[in-house]
């Protein structure tokens, strides 16, 4: 069972617990600091710029003006116009380069600007960035990451607001991490560009702006530090938030809701566990099986529509896996199977806390 | 309008310099103010295609008057060297045979598919033999001759068409992409792998390959573009076999020709007879020289037929007459350079046996290699997904593990020839 802690520690096994530990006491000496997840991502990629030239970064105004979202900001100034620069507006584009520079190469980190904006890179991504390596028996590895702004949340007109997770964790071959806390952003980056698989980044961008106490001189020299011993944390749930009664299995932007959901479970007297997925590709199983072993109850939560979807993967996975421990059936919370909404509309449709607590009440808690 | 060719991005522009008015003054930087310079010639006249096609040997093997060969000041072409032709002769013939010999394997049962590339030898072949050792290759699904003249091994060129799951080559050994077959796809990996190199200093040059129907994707527009944006040494060459499986060229484009695409994108395009190997040589030889100078990308059209149905589950006889096919027997890449080099002294009856053997080695080479069975690991399935398999790609190897040991110990017990 993983040690339960904070969401910002969102530590895994006791070896990453002792290495938070060891990350804490550096923490003491400079001090965790309010950051923000848009600052992490950034730090993030320039320390693997520092750490290796072949990493480059590029896409769609991700050079002189740091991106729409500022996430590469200074980069180019820092690294020069070879190493961060724009491209021309075409996303098929851009993966495509990125797949001949990884050939030969380079370790490219390229932004999709906004979720719907990847679809014209589809082809790409399905049959070239996800087959390449098996389709040339290991010969060549494509060691690239697409950063992609996902999800909703911040009252965005159209097309910018899409939960897409899906339709590449659906693409065998890809890696797909969606953090949801300030440390995991720059952890889970930094994981990604190291890997030598491709890694389908998805950025909650309603948590760009979430600020977390964080020290990320700690965060570096721990990186540093597993990279060395080869540990890594990579393509592991954490715990959120531990609890013994349900538990709330949700990643990227629905982890803080459903965090808040348990916060107000705890006031009614119920103790819910929430497991951050973290990573949809490679998933979890042990760590998420082990707290519905553990609560016997379960609600998935995602942004993303329902149907055919990550949450409907979790709950086959939990059913099949932990069908005799369970006391009721799977709940999930989800976007309804629409289009994304409008402004307007966008709270009816997001999963929020009352929705959540609902799911949690229809757990057929009198049996 | 001049057209310019500097596309320096925005941000390479916002600091400090003037722009110059982008309607008013030719650009003074890039790679087609170079070629101006170089030349003497206008933007437009270096990046149009000459006005006819480069043909340098005509149809029955004679060499036409320089004047006739299409030359224009800025897209002059010398006639290769003896040398560097009979070794195109050789490999033309090799081609040939290797097409006809894959051809007759799919028919055996031996190959899953082979889409041929005959009628098409002398671009296929003058496609390799442009490039040095350290210049990479980006082929199609029908440019397997391209990949053998490469010096990639013939079986394992076939491996994809002989129904097996890998590329059989490592591509980047042999600095040969795999047979793409989502059209355009391999152009912006091309423009990718052109794009490290010059970042690390390499002058490394790359030769991408499309078809005419491949020129209404949308990567092609991409990968030309993206190409002349970081002036990145990329020679764009389309084969112009006329089809698209089925449908003709005029219902692709209504463009002048294919080549003048390159205008648009602020490159040099040109025109070419697909089935002399001599000018193809001349021309390609000339862009991959260009492009390494810094002078890229360039986009090269070539004229030429595919002679055989897209593949062997097509039949051409609903879309195209055989008197239009048989206009293009007479302009064979094969028997013109035959003429030429037997005219020219190069080439004799020891010469010709010599080569005929040469490619009869390599179709017994493919004919012992694809009647080979090739015994195949179900575990192969889940190795190369990714780097190392994930926790439920362990669980599915095991699952299939287990049913195949069932399956076995069941045939163990049932089956009295195994049980011996």
């Amino acid at each position: 069972m993983s040690t339960a802690t904070s969401a910002v520690n969102g530590n895994v096994s006791s070896a990453t617990a002792r290495a938070a530990a060891t990350a804490a006491a550096a923490a003491e000496a400079t001090g965790p600091q309010p950051v923000t997840m848009a600052k992490a991502l950034n730090t993030a990629m320039a320390d693997a710029m520092h750490a290796d030239k072949s990493v480059l970064v590029f896409g769609e105004d991700v050079g002189m003006l740091g991106g729409v979202f500022r996430i590469t900001d200074g980069l180019t100034k820092t690294f020069g116009e070879q190493r961060c620069f724009d491209t021309p507006l075409a996303e098929s584009g851009i993966v495509g380069m990125a797949v001949g520079m990884a050939m030969n190469g380079m370790r490219p980190v390229i932004e999709m600007q906004f979720d719907a904006f990847a679809y014209p890179a589809f082809q790409q991504i399905v049959s070239h960035v996800a087959k390449m390596h098996n389709r040339t028996k290991g010969a060549l590895k494509l060691p690239m990451v697409i950063r992609v702004p996902y999800a909703g949340g911040i009252g965005g007109v159209e097309h910018h607001c899409d939960s897409s997770e899906s339709y590449y964790a659906h693409t065998a071959g890809l890696k797909v991490y969606a953090p949801a806390t300030v440390a995991d952003a720059y952890r889970m980056l930094r994981e990604a560009i190291d890997s030598d698989d491709p890694v389908m980044f998805m950025e909650p961008k309603k948590l760009y702006w979430s600020k977390d106490m964080v020290d990320l001189e700690a965060l570096r020299d721990q990186h540093a530090a597993n990279a060395k011993s080869g540990t890594s944390t990579e393509g592991r749930a954490a715990v959120a938030r531990p609890g013994t009664d349900a538990t709330l299995i949700a990643y990227g932007p629905s982890v803080p809701t459903a965090l808040a959901a348990a916060a107000a479970a705890a006031e009614e007297g119920r103790s819910l566990e929430v497991i951050d997925v973290r990573s949809i590709v490679p998933f979890d199983d042990e760590t998420v099986c082990a707290s519905v072993r553990k609560t016997g109850r379960a609600v998935v939560i995602a942004e993303a529509h329902g149907f055919a979807s990550v949450s409907s993967e979790i709950v086959a996975r939990v059913q099949e896996r932990c069908f005799h421990y369970l006391a009721a059936p799977i709940r999930r919370v989800t976007g309804f199977d629409v289009p994304y909404p409008a402004p307007k509309l966008e709270h009816y449709y997001l999963p929020g806390v009352d929705r959540i607590l609902d799911a949690v009440d229809d757990l057929q808690w009198e049996d | 309008m001049t057209i310019s060719a500097d596309h320096a991005a925005p941000g390479q522009t916002a600091q400090g310099r003037q722009s110059p008015d982008p309607i008013e003054e030719p650009r003074t930087e890039g790679p087609v103010a170079e070629a101006v310079r170089k030349f003497g010639i206008t933007a437009e006249d270096y990046m149009l295609p000459a006005r006819h096609q480069i043909q340098m040997v005509d149809q029955d093997g004679n060499l036409k008057p320089h004047s006739e060969q299409g030359a224009e000041p800025g897209h002059e072409y010398p006639v290769p060297g003896d040398e560097e032709l009979l070794a195109a002769y050789e490999q033309l013939v090799v081609g040939r045979r290797v097409n006809d010999q894959n051809s007759a394997l799919v028919r055996q049962g031996r190959m899953a598919v082979y889409p041929s590339s005959h009628g098409q030898e002398a671009c296929q072949v003058a496609a390799a033999l442009c490039l040095s050792e350290g210049d990479w290759l980006f082929p199609t699904y029908r440019d397997s001759v391209a990949v053998m003249t490469r010096g990639v091994d013939p079986v394992q060129t076939m491996t994809l068409f002989r129904g097996d799951w890998h590329s059989g080559y490592d591509p980047a050994k042999h600095k040969v992409g795999i047979q793409c077959t989502p059209l355009t796809t391999q152009l912006l990996h091309a423009v990718g792998v052109a794009h490290a190199a010059k970042l690390r200093g390499e002058d490394t040059v790359v030769l991408a390959m499309c078809g005419d129907g491949a020129t209404s994707e949308g990567d092609f527009h991409e990968a030309l573009n993206f190409a002349a944006v970081f002036h990145l040494p990329v020679v764009f060459f389309v084969q112009n076999n006329q089809y698209a499986i089925s449908v003709p060229l005029a219902h692709q484009s209504v463009a002048p020709s294919l080549a003048h695409k390159a205008v648009g994108y602020g490159m040099a395009g040109e025109r070419v007879d697909g089935n002399d190997v001599v000018a193809l040589l001349a021309v390609l030889d000339r862009a991959v020289k260009l492009a390494r100078e810094g002078s890229g990308p360039l986009l090269v059209e070539a004229h030429t037929y595919r002679m055989q149905a897209h593949t062997n589950a097509d039949d051409a006889t609903r879309y195209r007459q055989d008197s239009e096919v048989a206009q293009w027997v007479a302009r064979d890449p094969l028997t013109r350079m035959r003429t030429y080099l037997t005219d020219k002294g190069l080439l004799d009856g020891d010469g010709e046996s010599r080569i005929a053997e040469k490619a009869e080695a390599v179709a017994t080479q493919l004919r012992n290699g694809l009647n080979e069975d090739v015994p195949v690991d179900p575990q192969d399935l889940f190795r190369y997904v990714f780097s190392t398999p994930t926790p439920q790609l362990k669980e599915q190897s095991a699952l299939l593990a287990d049913e195949l040991a069932r399956d076995a110990s069941a045939g163990a017990s049932t089956n009295p020839e195994s049980a011996k």
